[in-house]
């Protein structure tokens, strides 16, 4: 009896600490301080730009703990945009992403190894195409201060390859294997609550 | 020669729009089905879809030439049965609606991000309506639906022009492959 009254007093107790001590931030995705970019070699010659256009997320910040840190982002998947009408067609059908099937991507962090100097590295899960991968990125603090309209900013980058192959697109094959390894560049910043 | 239409008979004009506009949606339908298809890596999958597109304002412009025409001749009389020629009326007038929906569908896919559709390497026609969201997936799927749709409707009036010459024995069929007065049919 006095177990199940004191119970979750304690857990909300310690969830407060822990609240406490991190962070939360919300990416700033209204005022679009947030980029999803990839790029892809087009036969081996150029590369090939793109970008999500529509995403969400949110993340913790524990300075005294980083480990703590936790990242979490979704990817509206027929919101690509390469800049091109007929081939983010071809990239949303059923040949490539198949967004009707798969309209969202996830990314769910569980570790965040500090490095010292504003770096470290972020893994995680990754979903894309129902198809769940462990990813890594390489991140840096680009910057963390009060910005001029009352509120408390906090932004990162981070850089990851993903492989084509692992997505099972059904032409992917077609890009050649100068397209297997897609370069993926992101830039978020987070509005303190 | 016989330049204009008259009551009972079409003239070369006609005729040869006809004809032209006849050839070009069967090719644009089955060049845009095969285009489609295609490998990324097909020696035409770059050319295939600028034949199409350059093709496609061939056809509006000799939509428009075609309209043109046709307010300014008198239209032949249609044949057959009352409900024949009513159908028959109908049908035209959906294949002159069908026509511009469709160029005017394919144009969306392709200007949907605000870049130029290329008419070969003539010229351009700039984009006016884009960044829609999902506009070339809707516009897409518009142009296939109305290109199915006019593909069906030609066969049913290809059918039927057949119908009038080898059942009712009328001209309808030779009239539009000969301008001015038909020959007179000896076996009717």
């Amino acid at each position: 009896m006095m177990l199940t009254k004191i119970l979750p007093a304690f857990v909300l107790f310690a969830a407060l600490a822990v609240a406490q001590a991190s962070e939360y931030y919300v990416i700033d995705t209204k005022g679009m301080h947030a980029f999803v970019t990839f790029k892809v070699k087009h036969l081996g010659f150029s590369w090939m730009e793109g970008r999500f256009d529509r995403f969400s997320g949110d993340f913790t910040y524990d300075q005294e703990n980083p480990a703590n840190n936790r990242v979490r982002v979704e990817i509206d998947m027929a919101s690509i945009d390469t800049n091109h009408a007929e081939r983010d067609k071809h990239l949303r059908s059923e040949r490539f992403f198949d967004v009707q099937r798969f309209p969202k991507a996830t990314f769910l962090s569980h570790t965040w190894k500090d490095l010292g100097g504003g770096r470290a590295r972020l893994e995680g899960h990754l979903t894309m195409r129902g198809i769940t991968r462990p990813v890594a990125l390489d991140v840096h603090e680009v910057g963390a201060g009060k910005d001029p309209w009352g509120g408390f900013r906090r932004g990162f980058a981070g850089t990851t390859v993903l492989h084509l192959s692992d997505y099972k697109m059904k032409e992917a094959f077609v890009l050649g294997p100068a397209a297997e390894d897609i370069r993926i560049w992101v830039s978020i910043e987070g509005v303190r609550q | 020669m016989h330049w204009r239409n008259d009551p009972t008979h079409y003239g070369l004009v006609s005729i040869l729009l006809h004809w032209l506009m006849a050839a070009l949606i069967v090719g644009l339908f089955a060049l845009g089905k095969y285009m489609v298809g295609l490998d990324y890596s097909h020696p035409w999958y770059l050319v295939a879809p600028d034949l199409h597109r350059g093709l496609g304002v061939v056809l509006a412009l000799l939509w428009v030439s075609r309209l043109i025409w046709r307010l300014a001749n008198p239209r032949p009389e249609i044949l057959g049965r009352p409900w024949e020629r009513r159908l028959a009326l109908w049908v035209q007038r959906v294949f002159y609606v069908l026509i511009p929906a469709l160029a005017l569908s394919g144009y969306l896919i392709t200007t949907a991000q605000g870049q130029p559709l290329w008419v070969f390497g003539w010229g351009r026609i700039p984009a006016t309506l884009y960044g829609i969201a999902h506009q070339e997936d809707i516009a897409g799927r518009v142009h296939e639906w109305l290109a199915d749709g006019l593909i069906a409707l030609a066969g049913l009036h290809a059918l039927a022009a057949l119908k009038h010459h080898f059942i009712d024995h009328d001209s309808s069929l030779r009239r539009m492959l000969r301008p001015g007065q038909p020959p007179p049919r000896s076996d009717s």
